[in-house]
C-alpha cells in the first residue's frame, strides 16, 4: 500500500526534544518540543496517518522557556512532562508524574545505576566511552543488556552482569552519537542518531532476545502472533547496519520509535526537521515470518 | 686342362695385346679385353679362349662379340665401305690374325711345359707315399708291444698298490683317533689358555665323529669329556660375554663362538641385545648426566659429539655385529634389532631434544646448526644399517622441528626488537620534554627505528640461512629445500613479522586507553610513517632479499608483496586517522572546557581574543611542526596575514545563508579518513575541533557580549587556520555555522562591527 519513502515535517524553530506518546497505542503520535530563546516555544503533537501518509499537527504553546527534554506519561495519554530552561534562572527539572524505580545517572565516561530505596551503587561501568556518554537505553526484553552511546562516535552494548568489556561495539557514525533506542517489540532493531546528521538503524541479532533459526516459545511478549513461527530453515541474520538515513542536514539530537507501530520511528534534527521513517519492508517480513 | 688353359689365357692376352696392338686406341682395346674376360667367365667354360667378343654381345657385326657372324660382318663391310677402306681393313685383319696366331702358339707352349712338370711331381709323390706306408706299419707293431708290456706291469703292481692305500687310510684314521683321544686335554688346555676360538674349532671338528660313534664306549667317554669341557667353555664364554667389560667387538666374538658351539641363537640374540642395551644405556646415562640440572652444561656441539661418538657409534657397532652374527635369523631378527634401535633411539632423541630445547634461548645459530649437522650426519650410518628403525627419518624430523622452533624464536626476537624500538622511541619522545630542549627529530627517530628493524631482520635471515648452507648434511632434505624456505622463512618469519608489526601498530589504534594518554601521538605519527615506508619500499626489498637468499623452489602459494603492502598501507592509514582523532580530541577538550566553563550570559564586551584560542592555534602550529614527517606535500602557500577570500557574512543572515550553503555544499564528514600529507592531517584535526566547538556552542546560551566574543574568536581562528587546511571553504562554513548557532542561542543578538572585530584580532 504505502511506499517506504520518509515523511518530513518542518518546525519553525530549533528543536531537541522528541518523544512518542507512550500511552497511546492506536495512533502514531509524536511530541516535539522546540528550543528558541527569542520566541514562544511550542509543543507539536504530531499525528501520523499511516494509511494515507498524512501528518496532522496540533500546537501547544510552551511559554515558560526553551524545551530541552520532553517525556509522555506511560499511563495517561493526557499527561506529559517537559524539562525546560528559562533565561536567567538556570535549568530546572520537572519530573511530573513520571516515577522512576531506578535513578540512572549519566556522567562523563561512566554509567552508574543506583537503587533508589537504599541508594547504593549496583554497578558502574568505568570508561564506558572515550568521552562523554550521551544516552543509554535498556533492552526491553533482556533487562541486563543496555546500550550506550557517546562522543567517541561509538555505540556500545553492555551486559550489566559483567561490565568489564562491552558485548558489542558499533562504530558507524562519524560524529558524536546523541541518542540510542531499542525497538520495544523487536529488540534486535537499534536506532541511533548522531550529529553527523545521520540516523542509523542496526540489526543486532546476536544479542537480541529473539531466537533465530529454531522454534522457541517466546513467553514474555504478547505480540506472539506477530512472529508466529520462526522456521528452522530461516538463516540467522548477521549483525549489520540495516539502513542509514540521510534526510537530515543538521545534527540529529533525538530519535525514537513509535509506541503504536513497532516498524515506525521518528528523528529530529536541530534545524527543526522531523523525519518519520519505516523499517525496510523486506526486513520486516524477514523478522515476522 | 681347362683350368690350365684359363690360367694361361689371361696373362697371355695382356702382353700380347698392348705392345703389338695394331690399333691406335690402346685403352679401348684393353677395356675390350677386360670385357672379354668378364664375358668368358660369365658364360660357359667350353668357349674358345681366343674368340673375340664385343661389348654388345648380341651384335653380329662386332668382331669381339659372342654372336659374331663373319658373313654378316663381311656383308656389312662390303656394303658400307669404299674400296680403300676395305683394303685397309683387310690388311688390318690379316695383321690381327697373325698376331693372334702367335699369341696362341706362345700360350700353348708355356702351358705344355707346366703340364709336364706337374706330371713329374705327381709321379714323385706316388713313390714317397709308398715308403711312408711301410714305416707306419712298423710303428703300429711297436705300439702293440708297448701296450702289452704296460698291462703286464700294472697287473704285477696291483696288489701292492691296494695294500698301500689301505695303510694310508689306517694311518689317517689313527691320526684322527689320536686327535679325538687328545681332544679333551687339548680343549682343557685351550680353555685354560683362553684360546676359545681354537677350542671351538676343535670341538666343531670332532663333534660329528663323536656323534656318529657314540655307541662305542671309548668314544662315548671322549664325547662325555668333551661335552663337559664344552659346557665349561660355553660357561666361560657366557661369563665373559656377561661381564660386558670387554668392548663390543670381543663380545661379538664371544657370540660368534657360542653360536658355533650350537647355543640357541634366539636366546643369544636376546642376551646380546640386552648387553648392548646395557652399554648403550650407560652412554645415555652419561649423556643425561651432562644434560643435568646444572646450568653449565657443555655446549651443544660437544654434547652432540659425545652423543654421536658414544651412543650412535655404539649403536652402529651393535647393529653391524648383530647383522653379521644373526643374519640367519631372517626378518624376525632384523625386526627385533629394529625395535631395539627404535626404542634406544627414541630415548636418545628425547635427550637430544631436551638438550636442544635448552639451546633455544640463544641468538646464535651457527653452533646449533653445526651441532645439528653432526647429529644428523652421525645418525646416517645407523640409518643405513637399520633402515627399518627409521632413525634417520626421526633425526631429520628433530632437525626440522628445531629449525621450526628457531624460526619461531627469531620471529619472537624480531617482535621483541620492534617493541624495544618502540619503547626507545617513547623514551626519546618523553625525554626532551623533561630536559626542555629540542630532542632528536621525528625523522631521525624514524630512520633509527627503520634501520634497526631492518638490521634485525637481516641478522635473523643470516642466522636462519645457516640451516640451508650447502655443507650442512641435512640441507638437501626436501623440507629444507622447499618448505623451510618458502613456508618457514618467507611466510613464517618475514611475512609473519611484517604482519605482526602491522598488528602491533594497529593495536595502538584500538587500545582501550582511548583517551590518548596511553600512546604519545608522535609515536602514532612515526609508526604510520614507518608503515607507509614499508608499503612503498621496504617490504618488497625484504622479500626480494629473502627470495634471493633462500632461492625459494617450493611451488606452494606465498603471500604476494601486494597483499602485504596493502596491509601496511591500511595500517598506516588507520594510524594516521587515529592520530588525527587523538589530536583533534585534545583540542576538542580544550575548546569544550573553554566554552562550558565560561558564563556567556554575563560576559563583558570582548576586548581580546580568547586566551584559549590563541593557545589552540599555537598547538595547531606545534602539531604542524611535528607533521614535517609527512612533508611529502610541500606547502606552497605563503604566510599571509589575511585569508584573501574571506568576507565575513552578516550574522543576522547567516541562518538563511548557511541553509543555502548546506543545500549546495557537500556533507562534511568530520572523522573522515585522511590522506598521507600534512595538510590533510591538519585539516582533519581542525575539522574535528571546529565541529566540537559548534556542538558546544549550541548547548550554551549567550549574552550579547558572549556572542560578540564568539564572533571575535571565530574571526581570529579564520585568520590563522586557513593556511593549514586544504579547503578554506570548509573552515569558513564551520566557523560561520558556529557564529550562526551562537546568534541563535543569544536572546539579544547584536553582532559586533566587522571592522572592530578585525582590529581586536590584529591586536591579539
Amino acid at each position: 500500500m504505502e511506499d517506504d519513502a520518509p515523511v518530513i515535517y518542518g518546525l519553525e524553530f530549533q528543536a531537541r526534544a522528541l518523544t512518542p506518546q507512550t500511552a497511546e497505542t492506536d495512533a502514531i503520535r509524536f511530541l516535539v518540543g522546540t528550543q528558541s530563546l527569542k520566541y514562544d516555544n511550542q509543543i507539536h503533537i504530531i499525528d501520523f496517518d499511516d494509511e494515507n501518509n498524512i501528518i496532522n499537527k496540533n500546537v501547544l504553546l510552551h511559554q515558560v522557556g526553551e524545551i530541552w527534554h520532553i517525556s509522555a506519561s506511560p499511563a495517561d495519554k493526557g499527561v506529559l512532562a517537559t524539562c525546560y530552561n528559562r533565561m536567567s534562572c538556570g535549568s530546572q527539572w520537572e519530573t511530573g508524574r513520571k516515577s522512576f524505580h531506578w535513578l540512572i545517572t549519566i556522567s562523563c565516561c561512566g554509567i552508574y545505576r543506583k537503587a533508589q530505596a537504599r541508594l547504593c551503587q549496583i554497578y558502574c561501568i568505568e570508561n564506558a566511552h572515550g568521552q562523554l556518554v550521551r544516552d543509554l537505553d535498556f533492552n526491553p526484553n533482556k533487562q541486563y543488556y543496555l546500550a550506550s552511546c557517546g562522543d567517541d562516535c561509538k555505540v556500545k552494548f553492555w551486559d550489566t552482569r559483567n561490565v568489564t568489556e562491552p558485548v558489542k561495539t558499533l562504530e558507524e557514525h562519524s560524529h558524536w552519537v546523541w541518542n540510542v533506542r531499542y525497538n520495544h517489540s523487536h529488540d534486535q532493531l537499534v536506532l541511533t542518531g548522531s550529529s553527523d546528521s545521520r540516523v542509523i538503524l542496526s540489526n543486532m541479532v546476536s544479542i537480541s532476545s529473539e531466537p533465530f533459526g529454531h522454534l522457541v516459545d517466546d513467553d514474555d511478549i504478547s505480540d506472539q502472533e506477530d512472529h508466529r513461527s520462526e522456521e528452522k530453515s530461516k538463516e540467522p541474520l548477521q549483525d549489520n547496519v540495516i539502513a542509514t538515513y540521510e534526510e537530515h542536514e543538521d545534527s540529529v539530537y533525538a530519535v525514537d520509535w513509535s509506541s503504536a507501530d513497532p516498524w515506525l520511528f521518528a528523528s529530529l534534527s536541530y534545524d527543526g526537521r522531523l523525519v518519520i521513517n519505516r523499517v525496510p519492508r523486506a526486513l520486516k517480513y524477514h523478522i515476522l515470518l | 686342362m681347362a683350368a690350365a688353359a684359363t690360367a694361361g689365357s689371361s696373362p697371355g692376352s695382356g702382353p700380347g695385346d698392348s705392345p703389338e696392338g695394331p690399333e691406335a686406341e690402346a685403352p679401348e682395346r684393353r677395356r675390350k679385353a677386360h670385357g672379354m674376360l668378364k664375358l668368358y667367365y660369365g658364360l660357359s667354360e667350353g668357349e674358345a679362349a681366343g674368340r673375340p667378343a664385343g661389348p654388345d654381345p648380341l651384335d653380329p657385326t662386332d668382331l669381339n662379340g659372342a654372336h659374331f657372324d663373319p658373313e654378316v660382318y663381311l656383308d656389312k663391310l662390303r656394303r658400307e665401305c669404299p674400296l680403300a677402306q676395305l683394303m685397309d681393313s683387310e690388311t688390318d685383319m690379316v695383321r690381327q690374325i697373325r698376331a693372334l696366331d702367335s699369341d696362341m702358339q706362345t700360350l700353348v707352349y708355356e702351358n705344355y711345359n707346366k703340364f709336364i712338370s706337374a706330371t713329374d711331381t705327381i709321379r714323385k709323390m706316388k713313390n714317397d707315399f709308398r715308403k711312408m706306408e711301410d714305416e707306419m706299419d712298423r710303428l703300429a707293431t711297436n705300439m702293440a708291444v708297448i701296450t702289452d708290456f704296460s698291462a703286464r706291469i700294472s697287473a704285477t703292481l696291483q696288489d701292492r698298490h691296494e695294500r698301500i692305500t689301505k695303510l694310508a687310510g689306517v694311518h689317517a684314521l689313527l691320526r684322527k683317533l689320536q686327535f679325538l683321544f687328545e681332544l679333551p686335554s687339548r680343549l682343557t688346555k685351550c680353555v685354560e689358555l683362553g684360546a676359545y676360538g681354537q677350542a671351538v674349532r676343535y670341538q666343531g671338528r670332532a663333534q660329528a665323529v663323536l656323534q656318529q660313534y657314540q655307541h662305542l664306549p671309548s668314544f662315548r667317554a671322549i664325547q662325555d669329556d668333551c661335552q663337559v669341557i664344552t659346557a665349561r667353555l660355553a660357561q666361560q664364554l657366557r661369563q665373559r660375554f656377561r661381564e660386558g667389560g670387554s668392548g663390543a667387538p670381543e663380545q661379538a666374538e664371544c657370540v660368534e663362538l657360542l653360536l658355533a658351539l650350537g647355543e640357541p641363537a634366539e636366546e643369544l640374540c636376546e642376551e646380546f641385545l640386552a648387553h648392548a642395551r646395557g652399554r648403550l644405556e650407560e652412554e645415555l646415562r652419561s649423556l643425561e648426566a651432562e644434560l643435568g640440572p646444572s646450568p653449565p652444561a657443555p655446549d651443544v656441539l660437544e654434547f652432540t659429539d659425545h652423543g654421536g661418538s658414544g651412543f650412535v657409534g655404539g649403536l652402529c657397532h651393535v647393529a653391524a655385529a648383530y647383522q653379521e652374527l644373526f643374519a640367519v635369523q631372517g626378518p624376525a631378527g632384523a625386526e627385533k634389532l629394529a625395535a631395539f634401535a627404535r626404542e634406544l633411539g627414541s630415548r636418545y632423541f628425547a635427550l637430544v631434544e631436551r638438550r636442544l630445547a635448552q639451546e633455544q634461548g640463544g641468538g646464535d645459530n651457527s653452533l646449533l646448526v653445526r651441532a645439528l649437522d653432526r647429529f644428523h650426519r652421525r645418525l646416517r650410518a645407523p640409518g643405513a644399517l637399520l633402515a627399518a628403525a627409521g632413525l634417520a627419518d626421526a633425526a631429520t624430523e628433530i632437525v626440522e622441528r628445531v629449525a621450526r622452533e628457531r624460526l619461531g624464536h627469531h620471529l619472537q626476537g624480531l617482535r621483541a626488537a620492534f617493541l624495544g624500538c618502540l619503547t626507545d622511541v617513547r623514551q626519546a619522545l618523553a625525554a626532551p620534554r623533561v630536559a626542555g630542549k629540542e630532542g632528536p627529530g621525528l625523522a631521525e627517530l624514524l630512520a633509527n627505528v627503520a634501520s634497526s628493524i631492518l638490521s634485525h631482520i637481516k641478522a635473523s635471515l643470516a642466522a636462519v640461512h645457516l640451516f640451508t648452507a650447502k655443507e650442512v648434511s641435512f640441507s638437501n632434505k626436501p623440507y629444507f629445500r622447499g618448505e623451510f624456505c618458502s613456508q618457514g622463512v618467507r611466510e613464517g618469519l618475514i611475512v609473519g613479522f611484517i604482519r605482526s608489526m602491522c598488528q602491533t601498530a594497529q593495536s595502538f589504534c584500538d587500545s582501550p586507553g582511548e583517551k590518548g594518554g596511553a600512546t604519545p601521538p608522535a609515536l602514532l605519527l612515526l609508526l604510520s610513517r614507518l608503515c607507509l615506508d614499508y608499503e612503498t619500499a621496504t617490504i618488497s626489498y625484504i622479500l626480494t632479499l629473502t627470495d634471493e637468499q633462500f632461492l625459494v623452489q617450493d611451488q606452494s602459494p606465498v603471500t604476494p608483496v601486494s597483499t602485504l603492502c596493502a596491509e601496511a598501507r591500511e595500517t598506516a592509514r588507520r594510524l594516521l586517522t587515529h592520530y588525527v582523532k587523538v589530536q583533534g580530541l585534545v583540542i576538542s577538550q580544550m575548546l569544550r572546557k573553554s566554552v562550558e566553563t565560561r558564563d556567556w550570559l554575563s560576559t563583558l564586551e570582548p576586548r581580546n581574543v580568547g586566551l584559549l584560542y590563541e593557545e589552540g592555534v599555537r598547538k595547531a602550529q606545534s602539531s604542524d611542526s611535528s607533521k614535517r614527517t609527512f612533508s611529502v606535500y610541500s606547502s606552497s602557500r605563503q604566510q599571509g596575514r589575511y585569508a584573501p577570500s574571506y568576507t565575513p557574512s552578516a550574522p543576522m543572515d547567516t541562518n538563511l545563508l548557511s541553509n543555502i550553503q548546506k543545500l549546495f555544499s557537500e556533507r562534511i564528514d568530520v572523522f573522515s579518513p585522511v590522506e598521507f600529507n600534512k595538510v590533510s592531517v591538519l585539516t582533519g584535526i581542525i575539522k574535528i575541533s571546529l565541529k566540537t566547538l559548534l556542538e558546544c556552542v549550541r548547548l550554551r546560551t549567550f549574552g550579547r557580549f558572549g556572542l560578540q566574543q564568539v564572533q571575535v574568536d571565530c574571526h581570529f581562528l579564520q585568520l590563522y587556520l586557513w593556511r593549514f587546511v586544504a579547503d578554506e571553504e570548509l573552515v569558513h562554513l564551520l566557523l560561520d555555522e558556529v557564529v550562526a548557532s551562537a546568534a541563535l542561542r543569544c536572546p539579544d543578538p547584536v553582532p559586533m562591527e566587522p571592522s572592530v572585530v578585525e582590529v581586536i584580532c590584529e591586536r591579539g
